[in-house]
């Protein structure tokens, strides 16, 4: 009977504590709810790297540069800034009376501390790259030179200057990444690296950090002294931490949820039908591709294979047929949309299905295979629906159009990764690049020989060169000429296989005002207003 | 052995330049040979610090179990507690009307629920009550107060209720038929007295007993619900612990898992002989 007792008065205590007063988050009319896919890993915007830390911090922070809600580029903390005519100095003049959260005054010393930490080897940024061309932020990195050797300069409270080593037409884009905005010298002095925490963080943008409930919700308030505080019409952004997109679906649908960060790829065709305009696909900076191992044999020194592999796979059916979500076959390496930027295409674009597949058996027999010898190969991606799909579509392209027999292997993806890395045991990989900033530099830079992210190990001195005399150029409309040069040299060799180009996808709810599309998919909550429900 | 698994904390598809990587291993002594490593690690759990989490880099391990284990024990605990009353009760109820309607009702009704996986009732109680009906929230950090409690809790109770009902049901029909029992209903009692004084508590020692493994299965269920409530629990942050490459998380849960599993278990043999007057230790 005792035990009854005790389990009693453990299930009614169990229940008390259950009602226990626990502060929710706040549900008042003006807080716009966002899904997030997973948490922030930091805060600390020097040592952030994931897309959901910077799409906070786009909102807490603010950088000497930023964008519409249309991506087009817009000063931001800087009301002006002039080019030296060399293109190596930039010179910015920050707002009058800009204040950070706490209230205390924002000067452009601290956008200069803020790169300084940035590139020190003791910060440890995985974002340190970010501006390795302002003078000497290589060698920092390196360890080979003093933080303080760094090219910027607060020349008064209003004024900063940037030093470049070499010209960088994109450097305005690069000033609206999370990495490059100022320091709150008062938060390292009292909490060391421990301050990007609530209660502590103090920062410089339209919303400040209110609650943070790691795998739940990231809270923000409205930041009373931020410039442009009169132009902010929400009053609070809360962040859920929603790692299945399919919960993230089902709270939109119980109106939890203002704006979800994506939609469930398999309820696609559904949603759309579902929700029409409150559906948002646009295009986005990013680009899905098969690599090829250019270490090791077969597809080393074997373009003719490398072509006929690519050529034989039919894009349009897998972009509108196996995705269908609005993606874009891609016959180039640079995504449309990109700034000041015509891509060019593989030579075979333009072709007919027939003749496409006809070009393709003719480089296959070309690299020494056919009926009798058919093509054995590895292909690897990480376990996910979508690799799968894909996967196993391309399988069958081969077989029917050349006849390759090729051998699917799902890994994780920390394991597909190391993989890659090692380029031992891989011979076609699965992977995709997203753009940084909107330039076709970001594409571009990866396959250049000393790329940490040349996964394929694509070699070229001829590519190398021309993205080297890119680099030197001032000129954009003649820097334009060299990248597009570049790429239609490396397409022509084929080291990977464009396969198609991302989309954004997003609910937005008939509520918010303010969404705009945009290739970088950033989307601030400050350019977002809430009309009342109806 | 956590290393084991292939890929770092800080690999992503995005690849760092070298300088930039070697500075990050440094930070993080990554760099350092494992059994260095490992002998920090053992060194700071002797003081009782579990080291910063690789994912978290806000937080430390001690401060992410700190607040994710109450909140995960608070859940299993209402679940258990929930599962125990509706699984006993109905349990008993279906054993003295037994191969009656109700007690075919009951056995259906638990059978279903044992079936079902935790991952598909969770989506399917969501769409009816958050999504359709609109009388509960979808998701944890969308609503405050004990609104929120109810869709994680019963999903998780759910199978134990079933569970506990069958359990309860067998060895109530074989407490029932026992000697002193009918001794008890010889002296004149009616059947609420035979059955509150003198059949729950021995019919109860096979529930006792099925404690620890339903303890188990909570936590392990646990892991689904709060993915899918989003819940900060401690099961969610094991999950993505593992997936991450987070190592001091995940070794974190696990060190601190093994010790409440041990204690747990001591609890219930010590409770064992509180209840069962047979057993006895010396």
């Amino acid at each position: 009977m005792k035990s009854l007792r005790i389990l009693g008065l453990c299930a009614v205590l169990a229940m008390l504590a259950a009602c226990g007063g626990e502060a929710g988050p706040d549900t008042t009319l003006n807080t716009l709810q966002r899904g997030l896919p997973s948490d922030p890993e930091t805060l600390d915007h020097h040592k952030a790297r994931s897309t959901q830390a910077a799409e906070v911090l786009r909102d807490l922070s603010e950088g000497l540069t930023g964008y519409t809600a249309n991506g087009e580029l817009i000063p931001a903390a800087a009301e002006s800034w002039e080019i030296s005519d060399d293109g190596l100095v930039y010179t910015f003049h920050l707002r009058e009376g800009l204040r950070w959260s706490s209230g205390e005054a924002l000067t452009a010393e601290h956008f200069a501390a803020g790169m300084r930490r940035l590139v020190s080897p003791a910060t440890a940024a995985f974002y340190a790259q970010m501006i390795v061309d302002i003078e000497n932020a290589a060698e920092i990195v390196a360890g080979e030179a003093a933080p303080d050797s760094l090219g910027v300069e607060a020349v008064d409270e209003r004024t900063l200057v940037l030093r470049l080593a070499r010209p960088t037409p994109y450097m305005l884009s690069l000033l609206t990444h999370p990495s490059t905005f100022p320091i709150h010298p008062g938060s390292i002095a009292a909490h060391g690296d421990g301050f990007a925490r609530p209660g502590k963080l103090v920062s410089n943008g339209a919303y400040r950090l209110d609650a943070w409930v790691p795998g739940s919700v990231v809270a923000l308030k409205r930041n009373e002294h931020y410039w442009n505080n009169a132009g902010t019409a929400v009053d609070g952004v809360n962040y859920h931490v929603i790692v299945q997109n399919n919960a993230e679906l089902n709270r939109y649908r119980a109106g939890e949820l203002h704006t979800t960060s994506t939609v469930p790829p398999d309820a696609f065709a559904q949603i759309r039908e579902e929700y029409g305009d409150e559906l948002r696909v646009a295009p986005y900076l990013g680009v899905y591709y098969y690599g090829y191992n250019l270490t090791k044999p077969p597809l080393k020194d074997n373009v003719a294979l490398r072509a006929a592999l690519s050529m034989a796979i039919d894009r349009e059916q897998l972009a509108s047929k196996i995705m269908g979500r609005g993606e874009a076959p891609a016959y180039s390496w640079v995504p449309p949309g990109v700034n000041n930027y015509e891509a060019t295409t593989l030579s075979f674009a333009a072709l007919s299905k027939e003749d496409r597949e006809q070009g393709a058996r003719t480089r296959y027999k070309e690299a020494g295979y056919g009926k009798e010898n058919p093509l054995q190969i590895e292909v690897r991606y990480n376990t996910n629906d979508t690799n799968k799909k894909v996967a196993v579509a391309i399988q069958a392209m081969w077989r029917e159009v050349l006849g390759v027999e090729a051998t699917l292997i799902n890994e994780e993806f920390q394991v597909l990764l190391t993989n890659m890395r090692e380029a031992e045991v891989t011979q076609v990989f699965r992977s995709s690049w997203i753009g940084d900033y909107n330039d076709a530099h970001t594409f571009l830079s990866v396959l250049q020989g000393g790329s940490a992210a040349n996964m394929p190990r694509y070699a070229s001195e001829e590519y190398d060169g021309l993205m080297e005399a890119a680099a030197s150029q001032v000129d954009p409309a003649r820097r334009r000429l060299y990248l597009e040069e570049a790429e239609r040299v490396m397409l022509s060799e084929h080291p990977t296989i464009p396969l198609y180009f991302f989309v954004s996808k997003h609910l937005v709810s008939p509520q918010v005002a303010g969404w705009g599309d945009n290739v970088l998919d950033y989307h601030y909550s400050q350019h977002l207003s809430l009309k009342a429900a109806e | 052995m956590v290393h084991a698994a292939p890929g770092g904390p800080f690999d992503d598809e995005r690849v760092l330049p070298a300088d930039v990587e070697a500075n990050i291993a440094a930070a993080y002594h990554l760099d350092e040979p494992l059994p260095k490593q490992f002998v920090r690690y053992l060194g700071g759990l002797l003081q009782g610090d579990l080291g910063p989490s690789y994912r978290y880099r806000d937080y430390t391990v001690a401060e992410l179990i700190g607040s994710a284990f109450p909140l995960s024990l608070k859940l299993g605990a209402i679940a258990m507690a929930l599962a125990l009353i509706i699984g006993v009760g109905t349990g008993t109820v279906a054993a003295l009307r037994q191969g009656s309607l109700l007690d075919r009702v009951v056995m259906g009704f638990s059978m279903t629920g044992i079936s079902i996986p935790v991952f598909v009732v969770a989506p399917v109680l969501v769409l009816l009550f958050a999504v359709k009906l609109q009388w509960l929230p979808a998701g944890w950090s969308g609503a405050s107060g004990i609104g929120r409690y109810v869709l994680p809790v019963f999903t998780l109770a759910l199978p134990q209720i079933a569970y506990i009902a069958r359990l309860t049901r067998a060895s109530m029909i074989d407490v029932l038929g026992r000697d002193f029992i009918r001794t008890a209903r010889a002296q004149g009692l009616g059947t609420p007295t035979v059955v509150r004084v003198h059949a729950l508590k021995p019919a109860m020692l096979p529930v006792l007993s099925y404690m620890g493994p339903a303890i188990a299965a909570i936590l392990t269920g646990s892991v689904v619900v709060e993915e899918i409530f989003g819940i900060p629990g401690l099961g969610q942050f094991f999950v993505r612990g593992a997936l991450n490459r987070d190592y001091t998380l995940v070794l974190g849960i696990v060190v601190f898992y093994a010790t409440l599993i041990i204690s747990l278990n001591l609890l219930v043999d010590i409770l064992y002989g509180v209840i069962d007057p047979r057993v006895r230790y010396r």
